[in-house]
């Protein structure tokens, strides 16, 4: 399993702001090591958010998107008190999931 | 701008109303492209954009943890180290360093300090964190999570160095000769890229750290900070360690005198300012 993630949501006239950063080392499989050998790529691919179990965000990234990254989204709806989930699966096949309570 | 959820596929999900930073970051430099965006504003913009989420934060929990957690030879925590707010005392403490301390007889450093209490209050043989101070993308380093740990403690307090002791103000005058000192086969000092105002290198505007006390204090308490192009929370040990290796000085040794001496004049340089807490360069 991943690294946890930090998200931060909070809703301010009936939108939701929510904000992730990722810890993940999102090789490209382009950068080689002092001996030339390749490091092969490790990077997401697919992003996900949930609110109430409905998908708010999905996204999918690729290698040109940088070590640990940021994701800032805004979805219309969501109250204070309830819960965003918020998803990642990497190209190995492992995965993270975290939740962050809204605030007011 | 696909990423945009668009028209009647907005009345059946209006949640789907999302955008990514992303798409906003592209958005920014077409604006950039039209009107006279310098390159530092447009580098404040991403600054600005990114700062919620610094990854900075992630070092911060690790430095937290082995804070916390008993380690060494001792098996001990850190939590009964004298950062000179008192044993344990973390907050706050950053502000106020380097400072004297009775016990090692000597003005020290946060990353000094840190490294006595590692080797005295854990056993921890100096040698073996000195080795290897500085984190690289293979292995992290515990005294520069520690020290990110320790300044992410003193955000909103205001730099607060004493000169009072005669050791600290002596520290600070050698720190001054050392900036102003040029040698090397360039005949270069920290004095020939930070003591003019207006001049830049590349797309990096160069702070006046000698005569402009504003620039002074946002060069300081800029750091530590995460180095985007790197992926590495960087200490301040760490950025004294490159200035000389950009000025082709001998390595300096790891918080040794001289980059104490040099951290004491230019925290006493940035005295008055709020520390933001681990920042964040490109």
């Amino acid at each position: 399993m991943g690294n946890p993630m930090k998200i931060r949501a909070a809703v301010k006239e009936g939108v939701t702001e929510v904000k992730i950063l990722m810890q993940h080392e999102m090789e490209t499989g382009l950068r080689k090591e002092a001996d030339g050998t390749l490091v092969p790529a490790w990077f997401i691919t697919e992003v996900k958010a949930q609110y109430q179990g409905r998908t708010v965000l999905e996204a999918q990234f690729g290698q040109s998107v940088s070590k640990n990254p940021y994701l800032m989204f805004r979805f219309k709806g969501g109250s204070a008190g309830e819960k965003v989930t918020v998803s990642w699966v990497d190209n190995k096949g492992d995965n993270r999931a975290d939740e962050a309570t809204i605030t007011g | 701008m696909a990423i945009f959820y668009q028209g009647d596929q907005m009345k059946n999900k209006q949640i789907h109303q999302a955008f990514m930073v992303l798409a906003l970051s592209m958005s920014f430099a077409a604006v950039a492209a039209e009107s006279a965006v310098t390159d530092s504003e447009r580098i404040e913009q991403y600054r600005e954009m990114i700062s919620d989420g610094n990854p900075a934060e992630f070092d911060e929990m690790r430095g937290e943890e082995l804070w916390k957690k008993p380690g060494g030879p001792k098996m001990a925590s850190l939590e009964k180290c004298n950062l000179g707010k008192g044993a344990g005392v973390v907050k706050g403490a950053y502000a106020e360093l380097p400072k004297y301390f009775k016990d090692t007889r000597r003005v020290q450093d946060l990353e000094s300090r840190l490294l006595t209490c590692m080797t005295t209050l854990q056993g921890i043989p100096e040698e073996e964190i000195t080795a290897k101070p500085f984190a690289s993308a293979k292995k992290a380093s515990d005294i520069s999570s520690l020290a990110t740990y320790v300044v992410g403690q003193s955000k909103g307090v205001k730099m607060k160095v004493s000169t009072k002791h005669p050791k600290v103000k002596e520290s600070y005058e050698i720190g001054k000769r050392i900036f102003n000192y040029r040698a090397g086969p360039y005949d270069f000092g920290c004095s020939t890229c930070h003591a003019t105002s207006g001049v830049r290198i590349r797309m990096q505007d160069l702070p006046n750290m000698r005569s402009n006390k504003k620039d002074a204090q946002i060069a300081y308490t800029g750091w530590p900070a995460y180095r985007v192009s790197q992926g590495l929370t960087r200490s301040f040990q760490w950025r004294l360690n490159d200035c000389f290796r950009q000025q082709r000085f001998p390595e300096p040794k790891f918080a040794s005198e001289a980059t104490i001496a040099l951290t004491t004049y230019l925290a006493v340089s940035a005295n008055g300012a709020e520390y933001v807490g681990p920042g964040l360069k490109r």
